[in-house]
């Protein structure tokens, strides 16, 4: 119910939750509020990734058969280990939310740090992969080397890779360290079955961020599978 | 409202089925039908997450506008690209 | 700044907490909105003297005054101080921060820490840009083709392309920010249709921010890996293609014109419906316009790149929703047009700036039609015709409108009244400048002269020494309001609650208003603009103003009481 006189000052109504911002007339409309900011984050965040796959459309129909060459390099296990070990996180993600819905701290921070260690294994078998390429020269740029077929466009291939999976891996480095962040406030008791938005939130976006990954592998990973020789 | 983990568990199973799916569909040979179905399954999970662990099947129809309206934007942005590849002599 | 504070007066925002500190870590979206004013003005004055230069050497046909890559450095940062910095932000960050928050009845933005963020993100962009000006600058144009600015070109376009991006961000986060507030906090009856059209604008133009900017952000992303490991998705060399570049580019920046133009759009329908003492003709069609006008700006990037190499069938494409997207534009000009007839216009500042606004814009308007057809573009793109064109657009249009929102709101924000005398002048002085400078660029575009060259035939000097000359009237013009303005500081504060007896809910708090804005939560229950046709300048203390609004402002209750209670009145604004 709208109070019309509740006024500028909180202090008018001392029952108000200490977590109500000044600018909001309730919870309600607070907790609304956070979580579509968060939806018209992830919005944009959808086009920034559109236009790298924008990029891998137009290339992809144009060179399709340098693309599924260059794709033999990618390793289908890593990259495989990865996607599972992402949906994980994302449940545990989606369960760490639910603990926060109830109230549950230390269930809380419990599926929180799951999900934080899933997501930095990921990171890890993304640097072995990276170091991998790098050592065979499949870095785009000066040091590219590649004997295969139509090496122009098989760095084209690479250039997306690197573009596409550093992009998503910086997304994920930032989400690890929000992870962080709402892990600690969590301990530190902010949060309560009343109040618990950006655990929320925070979900939201790493489930974004699991999603981007769900295209990319078979996307890049994926393209030839049948055409590969081991 | 908290949607129960049984829920989550049971898109978790789904997910799970449906990545091995797109992983045994890769060793068959489509063609070029290989990346239409491997982007479908793809849009299949993506669409599980956005509704069950995004919780969009539970939420206002803001919500669903707002989640729409980035793909939707996403689908110009690819279509109107493409008409100028595709179209090219 | 002096402030004459008389007693028993309550801390206006302006008064509230004194010094650097208190400014510089403010939540309050009124201040954050001054912040902004002085950042986008400084930017202004640097694209201005850009422009200045430019227009010097364009005096003669020979190019004496700079050598070409000077001259190409001019054009780019004219462009880019111009466009990211002054217009995109000019309108929301200043005019739609203040008011808002205001217009809907609410405290505050959604997101005010945010909103901070948003300013400090928009210096730092700047910062990178003004870096580059000690380096040497940037050669490429404001729209920085592939593959000369991610190959060939001996400037670095790198620190700007970081500032542009960060930009980039500070655009986003506002208009993620009105997105929310404008759905989520609407005071009790503020019904959809019941919105000023300023506020349907900012909302637009919010959405535009939003689903655009991250597109350019990763063209510029990939510029940048590209300068970087001297590789890229849009070099030749390896089968890239530049043409993707401008897809992603104009994807955008087409769309961005419309982020430009919608906010002053809203701004002149509150001038015209209030100096014409007269409701907006047409308020559904103007609100649906200002949606149409933002979804087509999207379908249409192409019309910007019919010669580049696309397609000729994507290019028919784009050329016919081009012609798609007059409808709504015209729609509007229509309407205002509509509202001023059997008005009874009072002729201050601000309408004289929103009759500049419709006679320009449709001018800059029209032309485009020349640009959307495929046919004609072949002749006319990369000449004058397209620079007067889209000056025409934005600065007859958009600046404009600007500032009739300055001046309109200038009372409310500061509290006190310039001068008028000086400030009609001005107006004049910028419209005859404005046309001077602009007018025969159509000319010589038609004739063929191109566009960012720095020599030019001799039969074109004549034209060029006008439009020169124009541009100093031009400047003069700029410069005038800054004197004005700032001398009305020294004045207390005694420009009244509603000195234009103006509809909307901003008007029915103190100017300055006080950091919450409102005492009590307003209620609304009519439609805006209810302006009465008898209602005369000097009549009823502002009641025609703070009609069918419970707040602060006199209301008459009775006549509030007798209004049966609309059925969704009872929750706040939230869908």
């Amino acid at each position: 119910m709208v109070d019309l006189n509740s006024g500028h000052n909180p202090d008018h109504n001392p029952d108000h939750n200490p977590e109500l911002a000044h600018q909001f007339e309730d919870m309600d409309q607070q907790k609304e509020a956070a979580a579509l900011g968060m939806w018209t984050f992830l919005i944009t965040e959808v086009l920034f990734f559109g236009g790298l796959f924008t990029a891998y459309i137009v290339f992809r129909t144009q060179f399709s058969e340098a693309f599924a060459k260059a794709s033999h390099h990618l390793d289908i296990v890593l990259g495989g280990i990865n996607t599972f070990i992402l949906l994980g996180s994302s449940l545990t993600m989606a369960l760490a939310v639910h603990a926060a819905q109830e109230g549950r701290k230390e269930k809380t921070i419990r599926f929180l740090g799951v999900t934080g260690i899933l997501g930095a294994a990921f990171l890890v078998i993304k640097g072995f992969e990276y170091a991998h390429k790098f050592e065979h020269n499949l870095f785009p740029g000066a040091s590219f080397g590649y004997d295969g077929f139509e090496p122009d466009h098989a760095q084209l291939f690479f250039i997306l890779y690197f573009a596409l999976t550093g992009v998503h891996a910086a997304h994920m480095i930032v989400g690890l360290l929000l992870l962080v962040v709402i892990a600690w406030m969590t301990a530190r008791g902010r949060f309560s079955a009343t109040y618990h938005s950006p655990v929320e939130n925070f979900g939201l976006y790493w489930h974004f961020v699991d999603i981007v990954w769900i295209f990319l592998y078979p996307l890049l990973y994926l393209i030839d599978v049948t055409g590969r020789t081991q | 409202m908290i949607v129960p983990t049984r829920v989550y568990y049971r898109v978790s199973l789904a997910l799970l089925a449906l990545f091995i799916l797109t992983v045994a569909a890769s060793f068959i040979h489509f063609g070029d039908w290989n990346v239409y179905i491997a982007v479908t399954i793809a849009v299949v999970k993506a669409t599980l997450v956005v509704l069950y662990f995004m919780h969009v099947r539970y939420q206002t129809r803001l919500t669903w506008i707002f989640a729409g309206a980035g793909f939707l934007w996403l689908l110009i942005l690819f279509a109107l690209t493409m008409s100028d590849y595709a179209t090219r002599s | 700044m002096t402030t004459i504070k008389e007693p028993l007066r309550p801390d206006d925002y302006l008064n509230a907490g004194y010094g650097v500190k208190s400014w510089l870590l403010t939540l309050d979206h009124k201040r954050i909105a001054i912040l902004y004013l002085i950042s986008i003005t400084f930017f202004f004055f640097v694209g201005g003297f850009f422009a200045v230069l430019l227009r010097i050497e364009l005096m003669t046909p020979a190019g004496d005054i700079v050598t070409a890559e000077t001259y190409n450095k001019l054009f780019t940062m004219h462009g880019i101080a111009m466009i990211f910095f002054f217009l995109i932000p000019s309108i929301p960050a200043v005019l739609g921060n203040f008011l808002v928050p205001m217009m809907i009845g609410a405290r505050d933005l959604a997101f005010p820490r945010l909103n901070l963020f948003s300013w400090y993100l928009y210096n730092v962009g700047g910062l990178f840009t003004l870096y580059t000006m000690t380096t040497g600058g940037i050669d490429t144009g404001w729209t920085f083709y592939a593959p000369y600015s991610s190959s060939y070109t001996l400037s670095d376009p790198v620190p700007v392309v970081v500032g542009i991006f960060v930009l980039g961000f500070s655009s986003i986060l506002t208009g993620l920010n009105f997105l929310v507030t404008i759905h989520k906090m609407r005071a009790p009856g503020l019904t959809w249709f019941r919105l000023p059209l300023f506020i349907w604008a900012s909302y637009a133009t919010s959405v535009i921010q939003v689903l655009g900017t991250p597109v350019v952000a990763i063209a510029l992303v990939l510029l940048g890996f590209e300068r970087l490991t001297g590789v890229g998705i849009f070099d030749p060399k390896i089968d890239g293609d530049p043409i993707l570049f401008q897809h992603l580019f104009w994807f955008y920046s087409h769309p961005a014109v419309y982020i430009m133009i919608l906010p002053s759009m809203g701004v002149v329908s509150e001038v015209v419906s209030c100096y014409a003492r007269k409701k907006i003709f047409g308020y559904n069609a103007m609100a649906f316009a200002i949606l149409g006008i933002a979804v087509l700006g999207f379908l249409v990037w192409g019309h910007h790149m019919f010669i580049s190499g696309q397609s000729v069938y994507a290019g028919l494409v784009f050329s016919a929703l081009s012609f798609l997207v007059a409808i709504p534009s015209a729609i509007k000009v229509f309407n205002w047009t509509a509202t001023l007839y059997k008005g009874q216009i009072e002729f201050r500042t601000p309408i004289l700036y929103a009759f500049g606004f419709i006679g320009l814009f449709t001018i800059g308007g029209l032309t485009g039609l020349f640009l959307a057809s495929l046919a004609t573009d072949v002749h006319l793109t990369d000449t004058y015709f397209v620079v007067a064109h889209f000056h025409y657009i934005m600065v007859g249009g958009a600046v404009m409108g600007y500032l009739a929102g300055i001046h309109f709101w200038w009372p409310k924000i500061t509290g006190r009244m310039y001068n008028e005398a000086w400030a009609k002048f001005s107006a004049l002085i910028l419209f005859v400048g404005f046309n001077l400078t602009f007018f025969p660029q159509f000319i010589l575009g038609y004739m063929g002269m191109p566009r960012r060259y720095y020599v030019y035939p001799e039969e074109f000097q004549v034209l060029n020494v006008m439009s020169t000359a124009g541009a100093s009237i031009l400047g003069l013009g700029y410069l005038i309001p800054m004197i004005y303005l700032t001398w009305s500081l020294r004045k207390p504060k005694t420009a009244g609650n509603n000195p234009w007896k103006a509809t909307g809910l901003e008007w029915t708090t103190v100017s300055p208003p006080l950091t919450h804005n409102f005492d009590s939560v307003p209620t609304v229950t009519t439609e805006p603009y209810l302006y009465d046709d008898t209602d005369d300048a000097s009549g009823s203390a502002g009641s025609a103003g703070s009609a069918g609004l419970a707040g602060l402002a006199g209301l008459d209750s009775s006549a509030r009481a007798a209004l049966p209670p609309h059925p969704k009145e009872v929750k706040r604004g939230r869908s």
